[in-house]
């Protein structure tokens, strides 16, 4: 069997599972795992760009998500009439402003005066002053933001822009904050990568809960924009209504499955641009060139290559993917609910994707995060029933069978760890291996 | 007065929780420290590891206080905790058999190992959560304070209180045991010196006929203790919920790079340098500052540099500083 057909059936295979789950559960939980499915294979590509090609470890996938949803926030909301009239997001503006400014003066306060004690006391005035100035005037933006109407509001708002450019808004937002990260840590050993980047990952969603004059933190903001019509509004259009009567389907079913559809073509697109690009990024010069890097720096180096700048640029590229992905999940679930950030979901679960489907190979990333997604949400009903398949002899309402019902749900960790584990002994290069 | 009480304002607030929380970050982070001179990884499972020991701890309590033992006014978990090791030690060994040992034979890349260890991260973090839950536990019982707030007040006759609680007294009593007997057993035994020789060269080690699995070994040994006592205090303080124990895996890093990786005093002294900056820079300086100043010069807002919810920035940052200025840490640490 060639390469081609195996990867073939490989990706009909996850076809015919979504189609299993759509006849025996619902065709609506089939085309919200396709949808979810499709949104993490872009998260995959992002991972991929920087694991896959350039062998940089990212563990902070969570973080750029999280930007580019609130991106959308940003983007598509339309703003706060009070937290503008009154001024206070003015003040905030300019706040954020003077403390980026403080930091850039550090910065090259740092870099012109020679080396010394005065360089340090200085580089530490401007900071210190730049840190309480700027926490006056952005304090008394934040208390004036969020004094206005916070049963409700309380938050600044966006441009009240179109929700699909919050997408590509969200990619630059990840971009911009990667790099930050990247210009402070790359360079040094992966493994410190690795920490800082889980940290960073840990302060964006932190801020996202609790800055309350950003998106209203943990109060969450729901009703987002979306691109495609409601289905109430389908629902009372007497054109769609006669339509799906034409295909013998429920209006409200049809309705749902519609919007759905919609997604799904809207991600199908950018999927595959994202795929196209990915791939003639890997074919091109500069693709051969991130290879050779990854398999020996130092080679690379002494060809000439600018090992830390282009690890710079990769990881910038694969974060502004994630931030895509983030922007378009939170279109997808119209709502920014800061909580539901977790890292085991968010960073480590896209990580078992891209090992799984194979590092290094494009269509691998997309095929291991459709595959590993549907596991992620079907073993939680087919953990349950294997759970009361064990459990059917324990005499009813003991308190082991209770417990063990009762955490059913915690299966799929354990399910993920087992099958990434599984992966790297067996088939260390995945499912499609890189060329 | 004044002055008195300031003083005893800054050890009530920052000085007696950032000692506690600085020793149980140098438990967590002597074990990281130890995997990486030994095993030449970061082990992302760490946080859970921890996690496993203490939910044994945890649910070997609870039997032994619905047995009615108990250790008078010392929490019955200090009983416990042996257990909690025992099952940690079964737990490192079982992984490092089944899992570790595949990879080292093949002398796969640091960052294999790395995301194997997320592969083990998973699998524990799903076991404890299998069968504890992942909700809030509590398990302190004995008496909860060495010296109360009042007390202190009644005795001393100022009006700010200095309590210390017996978890916190305990956390400190119990760290510098289990510090003295690590630096005890690295220094003075043939097995701590062949850890040290190994983690050192390994090649050298090697040939000087050292056998790598019994170093292993005990390493795994030394790491599960060291997490479990470090785990059970920390939930002996706080409480025991699985996902802080996963986040504290920022924290416990943060502290084994900014004293260098593979250096166990650097551990140490990087868990107190991580404590105290967090507890400082979220602590909100008003009261303190009130009794300093002057009359009419005191703050009137909290002077909280970060609230507590951005605790991680500030290691976060701590960290950035030193892998900026000093990468190889506080004190010189390897780097592979």
């Amino acid at each position: 069997m060639s390469a081609t057909m195996k990867n073939t059936l490989l990706f009909l295979l996850v076809g015919v599972l979504i189609l299993i789950t759509g006849m025996v559960q619902s065709w609506n939980s089939a085309l919200l795992i396709l949808n979810m499915g499709l949104v993490s294979a872009i998260m995959a590509l992002g991972v991929n760009l920087q694991w896959g090609f350039a062998g940089l470890f990212n563990v902070g996938v969570m973080g750029f998500v999280a930007l580019g949803g609130l991106a959308v926030v940003l983007v598509s909301e339309p703003p706060v009439e009070g937290a503008w009239g009154a001024g206070g997001a003015w003040r905030i503006l300019g706040g954020l402003a003077l403390g980026a400014l403080s930091v850039a003066a550090a910065v090259l306060t740092y870099k012109r005066l020679p080396r010394g004690r005065m360089r340090g006391i200085a580089v530490l005035a401007i900071l210190v002053l730049g840190f309480f100035v700027y926490r006056w005037i952005f304090d008394g933006g934040v208390e004036l933001v969020e004094a206005n109407n916070p049963a409700s509001t309380g938050n600044i708002g966006g441009l009240n822009l179109p929700v699909l450019l919050a997408w590509p808004a969200g990619g630059l937002l990840a971009a911009g904050a990667a790099w930050i990260i990247g210009k402070t840590a790359l360079g040094l050993r992966s493994d410190y990568l690795a920490i800082a980047t889980l940290g960073i990952a840990e302060i964006i969603v932190a801020v996202l809960k609790n800055e309350d004059w950003l998106a209203r933190g943990v109060k969450n903001i729901s009703g987002l924009a979306r691109p495609l019509p409601y289905e109430v509004d389908l629902q009372t259009d007497p054109g769609f209504v006669q339509t799906a009567a034409h295909l013998g389907l429920d209006p409200v079913i049809a309705s749902t499955l519609y919007v759905k559809l919609g997604y799904t073509a809207l991600f199908l697109v950018v999927l595959l641009v994202l795929l196209w690009l990915s791939q003639m990024a890997l074919k091109s010069p500069w693709g051969r060139m991130m290879r050779a890097i990854r398999d020996n720096e130092t080679a690379a180096e002494a060809m000439g290559k600018d090992v830390t700048r282009r690890h710079l640029q990769i990881f910038i590229l694969g974060s502004a993917v994630c931030g895509i992905a983030g922007a378009m999940m939170t279109t997808l679930d119209g709502q920014l609910t800061p909580g539901s950030y977790q890292p085991l979901r968010f960073t480590f679960l896209i990580w078992v994707m891209v090992i799984v489907g194979g590092s290094g190979n494009n269509f691998g990333s997309v095929l291991g995060a459709m595959l590993i997604w549907f596991l992620w949400v079907q073993v939680e009903p087919i953990g349950l029933w294997l759970i009361q398949l064990i459990t059917a002899g324990m005499a009813e309402g003991s308190a082991l069978k209770v417990h063990l019902l009762n955490s059913a749900a915690h299966m799929r960790l354990l399910t993920m760890g087992v099958v990434l584990l599984l992966v790297l002994r067996f088939s260390p290069k995945g499912l499609i291996p890189e060329k | 007065m004044d002055f008195l009480n300031a003083i005893v304002a800054l050890a009530n607030f920052v000085l007696i929780p950032g000692i506690a929380y600085g020793a149980q970050l140098a438990l967590g982070a002597l074990g990281v420290t130890l995997i990486y001179g030994i095993l030449r990884f970061s082990n992302f499972a760490h946080g859970d590891t921890m996690a496993f020991g203490t939910m044994i701890t945890v649910l070997v309590t609870w039997w032994m206080q619905a047995q009615g033992v108990s250790l008078g006014p010392l929490p019955t978990a200090l009983l416990a905790l042996p257990f909690g090791i025992l099952g940690c030690m079964a737990l490192v060994l079982l992984t490092d058999r089944v899992v570790y040992r595949f990879y080292r034979e093949q002398k796969a890349k640091p960052m294999i190992l790395v995301i194997v260890s997320t592969g083990v991260m998973f699998i524990t973090n799903g076991l404890v959560r299998l069968i504890i839950g992942p909700g809030d536990q509590r398990f302190a019982d004995g008496e909860r304070f060495i010296i109360s707030a009042r007390d202190f007040k009644a005795m001393t006759g100022l009006s700010e209180g200095l309590g210390i609680k017996t978890t916190q007294g305990i956390t400190v009593v119990v760290a510098v045991l289990a510090v003295a007997a690590l630096f005890w057993f690295l220094n003075r035994t043939r097995t701590g010196k062949s850890m040290r020789a190994y983690s050192d060269n390994e090649d050298l080690a090697l040939l000087s006929g050292i056998n790598p699995e019994r170093v292993v070994t005990y390493t795994w040994l030394i790491v599960a203790a060291l997490t479990t006592v470090a785990g059970t205090l920390y939930g002996l303080d706080k409480s025991f919920k699985p996902f802080v124990y996963f986040q504290l895996l920022l924290p416990v890093f943060a502290a084994a790079i900014v004293g260098g990786l593979g250096s166990p005093l650097g551990a140490i002294a990087g868990g107190f340098v991580i404590a105290f900056s967090e507890v400082t820079i979220t602590y909100a300086w008003k009261k303190v500052l009130g009794y300093l100043l002057p009359e009419g010069l005191e703050p009137s807002g909290l002077v909280q540099l970060l609230s507590t919810d951005y605790k991680f920035a500030v290691s976060f940052v701590i960290l950035l500083i030193v892998l900026l200025f000093r990468p190889t840490g506080l004190f010189q640490g390897k780097s592979v």
